[in-house]
């Protein structure tokens, strides 16, 4: 049994495709079996909503009148600075940018209310914004100083661009230290006080082609609300992790890089979030479909809870000294239950990834594909796997006093 | 008439040593459930109660309390959840000290139960998405 694209995607103009949602699969393939449940299947659908740092957005601001040139100077959208080093008004706004005057850390710890994944929120919530740009002015970009609100829909572009989302595994962060930590993995109460994760495990898009067979550069996707396309590998891709007999990595593998027009997206997808003592970043939903072409590539959409395994990462002293100790491996499914056994110990476990809100994007996009709204695409290339030879490179640091010709070729 | 009422007792350093907590019961047969509690030796307490019994034992209560040199003051600080907010990610699960969070393991969705809610406040900075907001 073999179906292509091209031929499921007839089936969703007909409004004939049958679409079920990551969790519902598995469901039917216990009562009818892969192989029919592979023949009947046309597209299993996914999701996750989880804060992904990576992430931010691009803007062609439009040209002002006398013109202003805001490559090389100075951006702030509602106080948040802008990356100006592109062309005269096209800039970037990272998610996890703040503020010149927010406190940070100097008051322990910091509250980081807002910052650029906040004003992205505000944008698709149709808010005006204001915008301050501050120029040095050449012969052909006269003036200095710009004040206005502005809105997404006066950009010329506004394109939601996260250079890593979606992370196939995560670390479950704990803490063995007396004190209590702020991370981005929340907050971590002292001695194994609680454990913290973050993927949608089962309904996670990674979990369920984890040799990405079908998701590839071009797949077309549900992002932020609206629609979008992985077009690229994302950062710190790194496929070739131990996996477990059903293919599932054990640990952080790959990762997506995704974009898609800002200006269809909504703030119940794209939120403004604040890791206390930590800073300002994005929840972002992301859902992807996964046609099914085989048998095989039903099997991998059949993974569950269980399945699953995530390592268990000290905060307190492993993840900041980047040692690779992991505590223990723990599976969703324990994870799920609400408490896992560490050191003897009882350690209450919470999620920072929305599943129920993972489930509503998988449904979204079902009903945007049964609708025959949304067509499958085949990727233009796949994504760097297993056998690839990416082996993820830390920061070796060369300091500058060493002579930089004996650490040559010929050393 | 019976009532159940939170209140805040602020224990000047005098009284931290006497058994306040025991007379509201014994004399005035009114039940307490202690919220919160902290006392610094030295210094002052500060307990969280909920005390409920018969309105007029109340009120008698509240009498001897205030003559004792105990201050007291309703408890009027409010934790709520705004519901359009709140993703029902679940950080605030395991840091709520009276496990006023819950998740439903059927929706995976996160109730919060506002009478098990003592105000301590830990949610607000715990809530990536600042869902949880005091109110006076």
């Amino acid at each position: 049994m073999t179906k292509t694209i091209a031929e499921i995607n007839e089936k969703i103009a007909k409004g004939q495709a049958v679409v079920v949602t990551a969790e519902e699969v598995v469901d039917l393939a216990k009562k009818k079996g892969a192989a029919k449940a592979a023949r009947e299947v046309d597209v299993v659908t996914t999701g996750t909503f989880g804060p992904m740092c990576s992430s931010g957005a691009y803007f062609n601001l439009g040209h002002s009148k006398p013109r202003i040139k805001a490559g090389g100077g100075q951006v702030y959208i509602n106080d948040v600075p802008a990356y100006t080093g592109i062309a005269a008004v096209d800039v970037f706004l990272g998610a996890t940018a703040i503020p010149d005057d927010d406190p940070r850390n100097r008051a322990y710890p910091g509250e980081f209310n807002y910052g650029g994944g906040h004003v992205i929120e505000d944008l698709v919530a149709g808010k005006d914004v204001r915008l301050v740009i501050s120029a040095y002015g050449t012969d052909c970009y006269p003036r200095r100083k710009l004040e206005t609100w502005i809105n997404l829909k006066d950009f010329n572009e506004a394109v939601l661009f996260n250079p890593r989302n979606a992370y196939q595994n995560y670390a479950v962060a704990v803490n063995t230290g007396d004190r209590t930590l702020h991370t981005y993995m929340g907050i971590l109460k002292p001695r194994l006080g609680n454990a913290n994760y973050s993927t949608a495990g089962q309904i996670s898009p990674l979990f369920n082609d984890p040799y990405y067979m079908t998701i590839g550069i071009g797949t077309r996707i549900f992002l932020g609300g609206g629609i979008g396309y992985v077009v690229w590998n994302g950062t710190q891709h790194n496929p070739n992790v131990p996996r477990t007999e059903k293919g599932l990595p054990r640990r952080p593998a790959a990762t997506l890089a995704v974009m898609g027009d800002l200006k269809q997206m909504s703030p119940r997808w794209l939120v403004g979030t604040s890791f206390t003592g930590y800073g300002a970043t994005m929840t972002v939903g992301i859902g992807v479909p996964i046609p099914i072409l085989s048998e095989e590539v039903l099997r991998y959409t059949l993974v569950t809870d269980k399945d699953i395994y995530a390592p268990v990462l000290d905060y307190s002293s492993a993840y900041p000294e980047r040692s690779s100790d992991v505590m223990a491996e723990v599976t969703y499914a324990q994870l799920r239950s609400g408490k896992i056994k560490l050191e003897g110990k009882e350690v209450p476990a919470a999620s920072l990834s929305s599943y129920s809100r993972g489930v509503e994007i998988a449904n979204t996009l079902k009903e945007w594909i049964q609708k025959g709204e949304f067509l499958l695409t085949n990727p233009v290339a796949p994504l760097p796997g297993v056998d690839s030879g990416i082996a993820m490179k830390a920061l070796e640091e060369r300091p500058f006093d060493t002579d930089q010709e004996s650490q040559g070729d010929s050393a | 008439m019976t009532t159940a009422r939170k209140v805040v007792l602020r224990f000047p350093q005098r009284l931290v040593d006497k058994p306040i907590l025991y007379r509201l019961a014994k004399d005035y047969d009114l039940k307490f459930n202690v919220l919160k509690a902290s006392v610094t030796p030295k210094q002052e307490g500060v307990l969280v109660l909920e005390l409920s019994g018969r309105k007029k034992s109340y009120e008698d209560a509240v009498h001897f309390l205030q003559e004792t040199g105990v201050e007291l003051q309703p408890l009027v600080q409010d934790v709520c959840r705004l519901e359009e907010r709140c993703t029902h990610c679940g950080a605030c699960v395991t840091i709520c000290p009276v496990g006023a969070f819950t998740v439903d393991p059927s929706t995976r969705r996160v109730d919060f139960h506002r009478t098990r809610c003592i105000a301590c406040e830990l949610c607000i900075k715990a809530c990536p998405v600042r869902a949880m907001e005091v109110r006076l």
